[in-house]
């Protein structure tokens, strides 16, 4: 099924082949609520794949629109920092007082030991461990659901299984597991979507969140040793004694890691089966294929648009002339689309030969940490899913969030008509 | 052509024929012996073809760059050993070359 609107894309089509080039922004966050930024990314490919935006909401920006292009930038941390003092990686610059260093916004050495000190807890001698449970749990999740009866499968699957995988890896208490999907939604907001109205009151919900991990980090400081995330940071020499500003900045960090990205690919894996029955029916008749599909479902939701970074230096980027101070912005929605590198990019094919070469995860040191985590989740679910239902079909429009950052999905609602 | 032998890490082993100038990575995918993923295509970006070169070979397969050694410092289970196999090109010399694979590539 179709779930946008065909004059909305018709009217997108036209748009983003007449706009002048210096006028185009596909900072804005209606592309991606609508679903309609493949047009324009496609013309910024063809004529400009390495594109400056002068004025937009978020200020004068370049955009990486290709492959190979955001795979230089992306590696190449010496010039295209991360740091959160000169706006992090996000198009959003935060006021400089809400400006919050993570490992992800930070530059190396101290990017370094902060990522080290939690990476193990992602590592693949702990995936085996975290394998039953989130069979379980999924099972679990699965067989509740109601059979010839429409509901929202992100609300009761995909944020329900991640969110419950988040409080695994805080050790978080299970009955208010809720309030990290909030925070992870408050952190992440457009202020204009409507969830929050100002930085300032982005804050003063956030602090709730330092309050609150403060209180269990406080408790595992000592003791026995533990194996969860707060934990890990109490204990570590690069993470113990970080402000709360950091401190913050990490948690939000850990959260959206964990909780959007694979949430909006559990739903965007759904959508995509319903958009290509053929690739369904081909599953069906060969579960082995969610090996391959898994990242393919990764590469076609990409479920963050893009990573920010500022140039430290002028850079000279394929004929660009960057300048010191400015902004880049590496589209991996984009470059997943690029067709020179991707075959057939724009469509979902559960059977690539090399599926996992995709920018969904970025590429080099600031790489996806839970990358494999991730894709033990939704290969978990596909099995769980393939083993109940014959068929689980989307019913009605789909809704989307109002951001240029989280590519997300707030609401699928489906059908499943019957079990085994 | 020379001859690699990739060893899973439950032992078991795979000895394949790999032409010079392709990488220790393209010869282990290009066969399809498993425990290599190389997300990255061999861009040295991603750190999921990690191998630990048997010690008898280690004077001949060169040691890690700088960007090679800031990716490898955050893969799992590092070794002295460890190296990207997508940057151990294939010579002559390297006939008969042992890697071994970690549990899994991360």
């Amino acid at each position: 099924m179709n779930d946008v609107p065909i004059d909305l894309l018709a009217q997108a089509d036209e748009l983003a082949a007449t706009t002048k080039l210096d006028k185009i922004d596909v900072s804005q966050p209606s592309l991606y609520q609508d679903d309609t930024w493949r047009p324009w990314f496609a013309r910024l490919r063809a004529e400009a794949p390495i594109h400056y935006c002068p004025d937009s909401r978020f200020g004068a920006f370049w955009s990486v629109t290709k492959y190979k292009d955001i795979m230089a930038v992306d590696t190449n941390h010496k010039v295209f920092s991360s740091d959160s003092q000169l706006g992090g990686i996000t198009i959003r610059d935060a006021p400089m007082s809400f400006r919050r260093p993570s490992f992800i916004s930070m530059d190396p050495p101290l990017h370094d030991d902060q990522r080290r000190a939690v990476s193990p807890i992602v590592a693949p001698s702990n995936l085996v461990n975290l394998e039953k449970l989130i069979r379980e749990r999924s099972a679990k999740i699965l067989d509740t659901l109601p059979i010839g009866e429409e509901f929202n499968w992100v609300e009761k699957v995909s944020i329900e299984l991640t969110t419950q995988m988040l409080a695994t890896l805080f050790d978080f208490p299970f009955e208010d597991r809720h309030l990290l999907t909030y925070w992870s939604d408050i952190a992440t907001a457009d202020l204009l979507s409507g969830k929050v109205s100002s930085e300032e009151e982005r804050n003063e919900i956030l602090q709730q969140c330092v309050k609150y991990m403060r209180t269990l980090s406080k408790q595992r400081e000592n003791g026995p040793p533990r194996f969860d995330l707060l934990s890990m940071m109490a204990r570590d020499p690069s993470t113990r004694d970080m402000d709360d500003r950091m401190f913050l900045g990490n948690c939000i960090l850990l959260i959206v890691g964990g909780n959007d990205t694979t949430r909006n690919s559990i739903s965007g894996g759904l959508l995509a089966l319903n958009k290509y029955p053929e690739q369904y029916d081909k599953l069906r008749a060969n579960h082995a294929l969610i090996e391959t599909m898994v990242p393919e479902i990764v590469r076609w939701q990409t479920p963050l648009a893009h990573m920010r970074r500022t140039a430290l230096e002028d850079f000279d980027l394929n004929g660009n002339r960057i300048k010191k101070g400015d902004k880049v912005v590496m589209w991996y929605i984009s470059g997943n689309r690029d067709e020179e590198m991707i075959e057939n990019a724009d469509d979902f094919i559960i059977d690539r030969p090399r599926p996992r070469q995709h920018l969904s995860f970025g590429f080099g040191i600031h790489r996806c940490v839970g990358n494999r985590l991730a894709e033990m989740q939704l290969k978990i679910l596909w099995e769980e899913i393939l083993a109940r239902f014959p068929a689980i079909n989307v019913v009605g429009p789909v809704k989307r969030v109002f951001s240029n950052f989280v590519h997300g999905i707030e609401e699928v609602p489906v059908i499943i008509p019957s079990r085994h | 052509m020379p001859t690699i032998t990739y060893i899973e890490h439950d032992g078991t082993a795979h000895t394949v024929e790999v032409a010079e100038g392709f990488s220790v990575m393209e010869g282990a995918i290009n066969n399809t012996v498993p425990g290599i993923d190389a997300d990255c295509g061999g861009a040295c970006a991603c750190a999921t073809c990690h191998v630990y070169v048997d010690p008898a070979w280690q004077h001949l397969t060169g040691t890690q760059s700088e960007a090679e050694a800031s990716m490898i410092s955050f893969a799992n289970a590092v070794e002295p050993n460890s190296r990207l196999s997508c940057q151990i090109k294939v010579t002559a010399e390297l006939d008969g070359l042992v890697v071994r694979m970690p549990a899994g590539q991360h």
